[in-house]
C-alpha cells in the first residue's frame, strides 16, 4: 500500500478540488468542497481499492490525508 | 441462522398511491443555497419526491391503494381473513392503524389486524409474517398495507437528511395457490447500531416535552434538528450496507442453490443512488433487471421495494416471474428474498 497511490485515489473523490491541491499534509476537513458526501465516496473507494471497511469515527479523527492513509493501513 | 421457505402462497396483486405534491429536490432550497443543493441532489440522484400534506396520514395513502387493489381484483372484502399494516409513521401511539383500516375498508370483524413497526427492511419482514400466517391453511386472503410519511419526519434545516425521503403507501393481497413456486427469506438483526438511524424523543424512553421539540442540535457542518426529528449517520449506514448486504445476499442464493441470472429483477431499498449503484456495482448485477424509482420518488422506506414494482414492472410480470429482493435500514435490520409471482396484477397509481 503506497502513500502516492492513496493521495491519488483520495484526490479522485472530488470533483472541484483540483488534485495538485491534494497532499499528505493536506487538512482535509478544511478543503472546501469536503463534506459528509465526500466522507461516503472516500469510504467507498477504501472499500473497492483496499477491501477495508474505514468508520466514519476513522475519518473524523484522521487530520491530515497522511493519517487516513494510516489508519487504512493499520487496518489492512 | 434464520433462512425461511414457503411455497404454495404469494403476492397475486400490488397496488399504490402516492401523494399529488411534487416536489423538485434542486428547487428545495429554503435553507441552504442552489448551488449546495446541485452538488447534494446529483450525488444522491434523487430528483423528485412526493409530500404527503398535514391532513394526509401513511394510513390514508394506503387506504387509497387498498380500495384501488380491492375493486380491480374484485375482492370479496369478507374474504379478508388478515391485515397487516407496515409503517413506522402511524397515525397514533394507540390504536394499531391496522385496526382503524379494517374499519374504513369494510373488512369484517373477523378480520385479523395488527402493525408491524420496523423500518426500511419491513415489507420484506411483512410479507414472510403473512406467509406464514397464510401457509396455516385456514386464512383465505391477507392484505399487506406499508404506507410511510418520512417526509415529516426529518428536519429540512439538516442536509444529511432533508433531500432524501419521500411519501407514499401500498397494498398487497396474498393468496395460497399451487401456482407459487418456493419462497425463501433471510431476516437479520444488529442492535449495536441501533444510534445510526434515529429519532430519540416521543418514545416512553425519552418522552415529548418542551426540550425535545426545540431545534436545539447543531452538528459541526450547521444542521438543525430537534430530538423529535430523526436523524442518521450516512457514513456508517453506508458502510453497513456495503458490507452486510452483499453477503447476505450471496448466502440465500448459495443456500437455495439459486443461479443469479436465473431470476428475472433484483428489487432494492430505494435508499438514495449513491448507495445503491455502489452495491449493484459491488455485486455484479445486470443492471437491466434492476429497476429503480430513487429518480422520482426518493426514499420511501419500507414503502420502497413493492413500490418501485408498482412503478416499473407493471406489463412485465405476466406468468411467472421470481425476483430477489433486497432491503435495509433503521436498526439496524436487513432482509434478502427470492419470491415468485404468477400473473401478478397492478394497478394503475393513484395520487391522492
Amino acid at each position: 500500500m503506497e502513500l502516492k497511490d492513496f493521495i491519488e485515489n483520495f484526490a479522485n473523490q472530488f470533483d472541484d478540488t483540483d488534485a495538485s491541491e491534494i497532499t499528505a499534509t493536506t487538512v482535509f476537513h478544511d478543503l472546501e468542497e469536503w463534506s459528509s458526501l465526500t466522507a461516503l465516496s472516500v469510504i467507498g473507494m477504501v472499500d473497492e481499492e483496499y477491501d477495508i471497511t474505514l468508520k466514519g469515527a476513522d475519518i473524523n479523527d484522521a487530520v491530515t490525508v497522511e493519517d487516513l492513509f494510516n489508519t487504512v493501513k493499520a487496518k489492512a | 441462522m434464520a433462512l425461511m421457505n414457503f411455497s404454495g402462497v404469494g403476492i397475486s396483486a400490488l397496488s399504490a398511491a402516492i401523494p399529488k405534491k411534487v416536489i423538485n429536490n434542486y428547487e428545495y432550497t429554503a435553507f441552504f443555497d442552489k448551488e449546495q443543493v446541485r452538488q447534494v441532489v446529483d450525488k444522491i440522484g434523487i430528483y423528485e419526491r412526493r409530500f404527503a400534506d398535514e391532513n394526509t396520514c401513511s394510513s390514508d395513502l394506503c387506504y387509497a391503494a387498498a380500495e384501488k387493489l380491492l375493486a380491480d381484483n374484485n375482492v370479496d372484502r369478507s374474504e379478508i381473513d388478515l391485515l397487516v399494516f407496515i409503517s413506522q409513521t402511524p397515525d397514533y401511539r394507540m390504536p394499531a392503524t391496522s385496526v382503524i383500516l379494517q374499519e374504513r375498508l369494510g373488512l369484517p370483524k373477523s378480520t385479523i389486524a395488527f402493525d408491524i413497526t420496523l423500518g426500511c427492511s419491513a415489507f420484506i419482514y411483512g410479507m414472510s409474517v403473512v406467509f406464514s400466517m397464510m401457509s396455516t391453511g385456514c386464512l383465505r386472503k391477507a392484505l399487506i398495507l406499508d404506507g410511510e410519511t418520512r417526509s415529516k419526519v426529518y428536519s429540512p434545516k439538516d442536509r444529511r437528511t432533508a433531500f432524501l425521503f419521500g411519501d407514499g403507501g401500498v397494498a398487497a393481497l396474498v393468496e395460497n395457490s399451487d401456482k407459487f413456486g418456493a419462497s425463501h427469506f433471510s431476516l437479520n438483526s444488529d442492535g449495536s447500531l441501533e444510534d445510526l438511524i434515529k429519532i430519540k424523543a416521543g418514545g416512553y424512553r425519552y418522552p415529548s416535552s418542551f426540550e425535545s421539540v426545540k431545534e436545539s442540535i447543531v452538528d459541526e457542518y450547521g444542521n438543525i434538528r430537534s430530538d423529535e426529528q430523526g436523524y442518521m449517520n450516512g457514513a456508517d449506514v453506508f458502510n453497513f450496507v456495503i458490507v452486510e448486504i452483499p453477503k447476505d445476499i450471496k448466502k440465500l442464493l448459495s443456500q437455495t442453490n439459486t443461479d443469479v441470472s436465473a431470476l428475472d429483477y433484483y428489487v432494492f431499498h430505494q435508499a438514495n443512488n449513491f448507495i445503491n449503484s455502489y452495491l449493484i456495482k459491488k455485486l455484479k448485477l445486470d443492471k437491466d433487471k434492476i429497476p429503480s424509482t430513487i429518480a422520482k420518488y426518493g426514499n420511501t422506506s419500507s414503502v420502497s421495494v413493492p413500490l418501485t414494482i408498482v412503478d416499473r414492472l407493471k406489463g412485465n410480470m405476466d406468468g411467472n416471474k421470481r425476483l430477489l429482493l433486497s432491503a435495509f435500514g433503521v436498526g439496524m435490520t436487513w432482509a434478502t428474498a427470492i419470491v415468485p409471482f404468477h400473473d401478478l396484477r397492478i394497478s394503475d397509481i393513484v395520487e391522492v
